[in-house]
């Protein structure tokens, strides 16, 4: 494949690198910076891609490492988000307590989602996503996107914020029924009749 | 019997680590009375087929 194919291929993969690093960062201003040194460092190295598969596996990670970076130097930063890790973790304190009963059974059983597969190729779909992921609290935000978005381990999430494995699984825990709430308001309609 | 709200807190760890056996057992056992935990478990493995679909390359 020769170099311009590469480049190519390396320019047209922004939108998704954009919508990528939005999810994640909460501002577009990091998110489209992120993304464009991102995308210059991967031009400088177009030569040395073999084909498009391998430049878009290596402009991915590339961009993973740099989000990586960042929520570290934030979890870093102490003050104006609140944001303090080492607070003792309860048992998702409060937050679903309203969802099961006093012997720990759903007040409300959630029913199956109607072809959420489908709702995946819809545009609508993926800002009602962005919503429910902004909602989160800054903490489980972080770690979810640590896991899921950039697929490191709970090994590596302890690590890199100095949380303890059941710390974390705590807040993703805490994540996954916050976003599995909101989806099920706001896009899938539960609760409306 | 294991509660829902145990149940699904053995659900979210299933995706960050291997339950052991008695975890296992008892989730297993809830999820065949559970409609409702049934359908959790279906939605938290939406939330993560979602999260791939938009941090793998597109073929």
């Amino acid at each position: 494949m020769d170099r311009s194919a590469i480049e190519n291929t390396i320019v047209t993969m922004r939108p998704q690198l954009l919508r990528f690093a939005r999810m994640q960062l909460r501002s577009d201003a990091a998110a489209e910076d992120m993304v464009q040194e991102t995308l210059m460092a991967a031009l400088e190295k177009s030569d040395s891609f073999e084909g498009a598969a391998t430049a878009k596996t290596w402009v991915f990670a590339i961009l993973k490492n740099r989000i990586t970076d960042e929520f570290r130097r934030r979890a870093r930063r102490p003050s104006s988000e609140s944001m303090d890790l080492h607070e003792p973790e309860e048992e998702s304190p409060g937050a679903f307590d309203a969802l099961f009963d006093s012997r720990g059974h759903w007040r409300e059983s959630p029913p199956t989602w109607s072809n959420p597969d489908q709702s995946l190729e819809q545009q609508q779909f993926w800002d009602v996503f962005q919503l429910c992921l902004d909602g989160l609290a800054d903490k489980p935000s972080r770690v979810f996107m640590m896991r899921e978005f950039l697929e490191l381990t709970t090994e590596e999430i302890c690590k890199e914020l100095k949380i303890t494995s059941s710390n974390c699984w705590v807040l993703l825990h805490r994540a996954r029924l916050g976003l599995r709430e909101c989806l099920a308001q706001r896009w899938f309609g539960e609760n409306e009749q | 019997m294991m509660s829902c709200k145990d149940a699904v807190k053995l659900m979210s760890e299933n995706q960050d680590r291997p339950l052991r056996l008695p975890e296992r057992l008892g989730l297993g056992l809830h999820l065949v009375i559970c409609r409702g935990c049934r359908a959790t478990r279906r939605h938290f493995d939406f939330l993560r087929a979602a999260v791939r679909k938009i941090s793998t390359p597109d073929s």
